[in-house]
């Protein structure tokens, strides 16, 4: 039998409204995998410590008002902690032009509002598959 | 700000020196039971018991992760390092879990003098996961004043905790049932320490008279268990909790006590690793021999006490030819 995968669900900056990412949570959940789920207003070295901490495979960051740009800074703080293997994705609202931008700092996916329940799923056990043999 | 590893040490060798990256990867290397976690366990042996467990268990929502939380503040505060492992469900259906205890311990999640694993129980009954012993043991190596485990909530028999703990805290609130319930056999008779947490609401101190009379009923050790009010969510009656903790390791916590213990814990670990052993065979022994033998108990030709056992012997035969 293989380890479920551990994934890391979050919310940074200022915006509190975390139902989005308490679905994706059940989501993962239904599907096999083990979720640690933390409440919003996370800071990027607390959401650094926790990956370190829980060893996860994948960080998803829920983001409706503009934390999405908080993002490069996050990818940073986990190349420097040694968390470079971990695959970071985010889901919520993302303006078009800021998707290069994240995509250029290494952030592995982008689920924008319409994401079904099956992409999500599929591509954050893909991901996490990945993460797990680079780590 | 944790240091990048430095691959030229050891897994192990980072693990002793308490560095968090290596903590963390040694505690999924054992929950997965890696070829890499038998390595590791061998060597922590030399360094383990130094580290005070001590376990938290109570029914869901007594407040045990606020209670925990609000500890490790006390202990923070006596210059203690700290090393939580909080175990929540896994899905029976699917084997998911959201594992969600540190959401209360959010405080201390920069502090590096903290370090919280949530683990899945991963189907295991009894309150823990099945590697949650050896969970603990990582975390004594990497050298955490203080283990303190948080079991899932608990119903009246996941007593397994007690073989686990230096420490047992099992945590009660107002209004969950009345003096019979305190008087049935389980949870409460395995606590060092009993709490009676959210104390700020009503009928708080009818239940702490409840439990102190359940006390009173009882003999010898039992009935100097100390009963104590919480309200963790304000730090009240904290400070005597970890009076309380740190009692306990003084004056009953000895080294022969520990030596028992310990004793008892790598017993119960041979046990379940060996019941693990037993359960495999089963699962990859012939089907045909085993619908036969259930075929027998339908027809009550063979008591299924019986039949267990011509399956153990059954499971013994390939294990010999094997050795020969």
């Amino acid at each position: 039998m293989t380890a479920p995968s551990r994934v890391l669900i979050t919310k940074i900056g200022f915006d509190g409204h975390d139902r989005g990412s308490r679905i994706v949570a059940a989501y993962l959940r239904d599907a096999g995998m083990e979720v640690v789920y933390t409440g919003p207003w996370q800071e990027i070295a607390d959401v650094v410590a926790l990956a370190t901490q829980e060893d996860v495979d994948v960080i998803g960051v829920s983001s409706l008002a503009t934390d999405h740009l908080l993002l490069p800074e996050l990818m940073t703080a986990l190349k420097e902690a040694g968390l470079g293997h971990v695959q970071v994705v985010l889901g919520g609202i993302v303006p078009d032009q800021d998707i290069d931008g994240l995509r250029a700092a290494g952030v592995a996916a982008i689920f924008h509002p319409g994401s079904t329940r099956e992409q999500i799923v599929d591509e954050i056990a893909r991901l996490a598959g990945q993460a797990r043999s680079a780590a | 700000m944790t240091a990048v590893p430095n691959n030229s040490n050891s897994l192990l060798e980072r693990l002793l020196s308490g560095q968090a990256i290596a903590l963390a990867k040694s505690i999924t290397a054992v929950e997965n039971d890696t070829a890499q976690a038998a390595e590791l366990l061998t060597g922590i042996q030399p360094h383990l018991g130094r580290a005070l467990v001590v376990g938290f268990t109570g029914p869901p929502g007594a407040g045990k992760s606020t209670l925990v939380n609000a500890l490790i503040v006390e202990l923070r505060r006596r210059e203690q390092s700290v090393g939580v492992v909080a175990v929540d469900p896994s899905s029976p259906l699917t084997g998911g879990a959201i594992l969600g205890d540190r959401i209360r311990m959010s405080e201390h999640t920069r502090d590096p003098g903290v370090f919280v694993r949530s683990l899945a129980a991963r189907g295991h009954l009894g309150g823990l996961s099945p590697m949650a012993a050896r969970v603990i043991d990582v975390m004594d190596a990497s050298g955490r004043d203080v283990v303190v485990v948080e079991t899932v909530g608990a119903g009246q028999s996941e007593v397994e905790i007690a073989e686990i703990a230096d420490v047992r805290v099992v945590i009660s609130a107002p209004g969950l049932g009345d003096d019979v319930q305190a008087i049935k056999a389980g949870i409460l008779e395995i606590a060092d320490i009993l709490v009676v947490n959210k104390a700020d609401l009503p009928l708080a101190e009818r239940t702490v008279s409840q439990l102190k009379s359940m006390l009173s009923l009882r003999e010898g050790e039992m009935a100097e268990v100390p009963v104590l009010s919480t309200t963790a969510t304000t730090g009240e009656g904290i400070v005597a909790l970890a009076d309380a903790v740190e009692e306990r390791k003084g004056v009953a916590v000895t080294a022969e006590d520990r030596a028992a213990r310990a004793l008892q814990r790598v017993r119960r670990l041979l046990a379940d690793a060996t019941a693990q052993r037993v359960r495999q065979l089963i699962r990859a022994v012939d089907g045909a021999n085993v619908d036969d033998l259930c075929a027998q108990v339908q027809r009550g030709e063979l008591g299924v006490d019986d039949a267990a056992a011509r399956l153990l012997r059954q499971l013994q035969q390939p294990e010999d030819r094997d050795g020969a």
